[in-house]
């Protein structure tokens, strides 16, 4: 596993220079490549292509609408346009463009979108994006990955250019720790867009996670285990579309699930699991870790996934209270 | 490079398109009628004297673009297309806004072959129009990306946000085409949200504006010539009569969207109309 905040050096690992990094590397390679922003060049670190190639970047200044609308004309042309902006803008501010200009027309445009979830903190609710995996999801034509780190950031950045139509990725601020230890490490070898990654096996509950608090999910693992829970953690890192056929395996093995995400409990992660299970009729208790419908308070984000239980000591606490749920009796029978 | 049809051979094109027009909508039941009429002049000169395209190829990565903005028009737009060659006139009349159609009310560049984009949702055309004259420029291809906007549009603040940057990117293969017909769903645009002096809002953009009226085709055809031989980004603001063709529609909000009857007879008196008409 890789470092953790206080140690971690934001500004050279972040999930945002890492993919403006990547992006630059792939454009030298790649004519199609061409970048878009509003006014967040630096911030969200799309600059990095920019200042490798001045020509294949365009900045529209601060007007998300026009940024949407124009990497989907540079899509009509034959580019593959990377747009990025905050994730509340990009999915608030420029979400018609994204939904009728880039994926009505299953236009190649991806959408790398920083400053997801809380990670904005002392921003506070203008800035704060606890929306986008709900909006996104039902989007028709869109792929949605939440990658759990940086180097999952440059993988699906890769991987995101052969993924037909539009991409939305969201990452944080970029002072995340690291989940892996290398591009190279046997999870990464492994990801693939649309196909969980199990962190860790188990037997008695799953805890299935998307984007930064995946790390967390799988400290908690190891924390429930010292405590005699065999807890199994899937990275769920494509949020659309889903990979159903875990999801079913872990409701069969595990009969207890919790999801965790940085993201309201509506809409996102738990839903998008809830909506698999209830389908397949498996039973199984769910619990949904996640911003509980409100609009969250300004403050270090470190502190604010302690408050809504994102972090490894809250994502073990709820595991805890799900262990202690009565399954109804039943023999089962009638699943396999 | 524009052809050279006569202005007489695009009249007689639009009027056929507004014959089109009609006979779409009656088969429909309804439809927009009074934008489509109000642009149909501009549609035609353009896809029948300026635009540099080829319906047998119509992908061809150095064409002109033209994106119809105003997308609630496909009802101009689409036959517009079919007449010159990238579809079966017949079978849009015939099937327009009927289930699983590929033609509806706004059109879908997935279905419609030479439509360069969908549209529909107003205020997304002059943003992609940007897109793609950027992107051209990159490619080094000096083709020309037309855009045509309703002037109700014009109060989405989309469109001053792509025409900031049409001018700061300098843009010379752009041509907005604003379709200043006066009246939107609500009613006339200055007693809805106003917009005069538009010449001067889209001038002090960055615009250089170029224009006429809209439903005179000699005017429209020497102000597209102008239009292609200036360095962009250039604005038409072309001034037309809304519903223009059928004297019961024309000046009218009302005409936004109408029908022409339930009978073949009450039709046949709007076709006639438009048939023994100048223009």
């Amino acid at each position: 596993m890789g470092t953790a905040w206080n140690v971690y050096d934001g500004n050279k690992m972040s999930s945002g220079a890492m993919y403006g990094r990547t992006l630059a590397e792939l454009a030298a390679k790649d004519p199609r490549i061409v970048g878009v922003t509003a006014d967040l060049a630096k911030s969200t670190n799309i600059g990095l292509l920019g200042e490798a190639f001045p020509d294949r970047l365009f900045n529209v200044g601060i007007a998300e609408q026009n940024l949407f609308g124009v990497a989907a004309g540079l899509a009509k042309v034959g580019f593959i346009p990377f747009a990025s902006t905050f994730a509340i803008f990009a999915c608030l501010r420029g979400g018609e463009q994204i939904r009728t200009d880039a994926a009505y027309q299953k236009l190649p445009v991806k959408v790398i979108a920083t400053h997801g979830g809380v990670s904005f903190g002392a921003a506070g609710s203008t800035h704060h994006c606890i929306e986008d995996f709900a909006i996104m999801r039902a989007i028709p034509n869109m792929t949605v990955v939440i990658p759990a780190d940086a180097y999952e950031t440059a993988i699906a950045v890769k991987q995101c250019i052969d993924v037909p139509g539009p991409f939305y990725l969201r990452v944080g601020r970029g002072m995340e720790p690291l989940l892996h230890e290398s591009e190279e490490d046997k999870w990464c070898k492994e990801f693939k867009i649309g196909k969980a990654m199990t962190l860790k096996e188990g037997n008695d509950v799953t805890i299935i996670a998307c984007g930064v608090p995946t790390r967390d999910a799988y400290i908690a693992g190891d924390m429930l285990e010292e405590q005699g829970v065999s807890a199994q953690v899937i990275n769920m890192h494509t949020l659309k579309p889903i990979d159903e056929e875990a999801i079913i395996e872990a409701a069969v093995k595990t009969r207890r699930i919790v999801t965790v995400e940085e993201h309201n409990v509506i809409g996102g992660l738990g839903d998008a699991v809830a909506s698999v299970l209830a389908q397949s009729g498996k039973r199984c208790i769910l619990t949904k870790i996640g911003i509980p419908d409100e609009f969250g308070p300004i403050g270090k984000p470190e502190d604010l996934y302690a408050k809504y239980k994102l972090s490894s000591q809250g994502i073990m606490e709820t595991v805890m209270e799900i262990m202690g749920k009565e399954i109804e009796e039943d023999d089962w029978s009638d699943e396999d | 490079m524009p052809n050279n049809v006569s202005v007489a051979e695009l009249k007689a094109k639009a009027k056929e398109l507004r014959l089109n027009i009609v006979q779409t909508t009656f088969n429909a039941t309804s439809g927009h009628v009074g934008g489509s009429m109000s642009s149909a002049d501009m549609l035609i000169a353009l896809y029948f004297k300026y635009l540099n395209v080829d319906p047998k190829n119509p992908d061809w990565d150095e064409r002109d673009r033209f994106v119809m903005s105003k997308g609630h028009c496909a009802l101009a737009y689409v036959p517009c297309l079919a007449m010159r060659g990238y579809l079966d006139l017949n079978e849009v009349m015939r099937n327009f806004n009927k289930t699983e159609s590929a033609y509806g009310m706004h059109p879908d560049s997935k279905k419609i072959r030479g439509c360069d984009a969908s549209t529909g949702s107003l205020g997304h055309g002059l943003p992609m129009a940007v897109g793609m004259a950027l992107g051209l420029r990159l490619k080094k291809i000096d083709s020309k990306v037309v855009v045509m906007t309703g002037d109700g549009e014009c109060q989405e603040g989309s469109n001053w946000e792509a025409a900031m940057s049409a001018a700061h990117f300098g843009l010379k293969n752009l041509i907005w085409i604003i379709d200043r017909n006066h009246f939107e769903i609500d009613g006339n645009t200055e007693d809805v949200m106003s917009l005069e002096p538009l010449d001067k809002k889209v001038e002090a953009f960055g615009f250089k504006v170029l224009k006429c009226n809209g439903n005179k085709m000699e005017e429209v055809d020497k102000t597209l010539a102008e239009a292609w031989a200036t360095e962009g980004p250039v604005c038409i603001i072309s001034d037309t009569v809304k519903g223009y063709g059928v004297k019961q529609y024309e000046g009218k909000a009302t005409s936004h969207y109408c029908s022409f009857g339930a009978e073949e007879s009450e039709v046949k008196k709007f076709i006639d109309e438009i048939k023994n008409r100048e223009f």
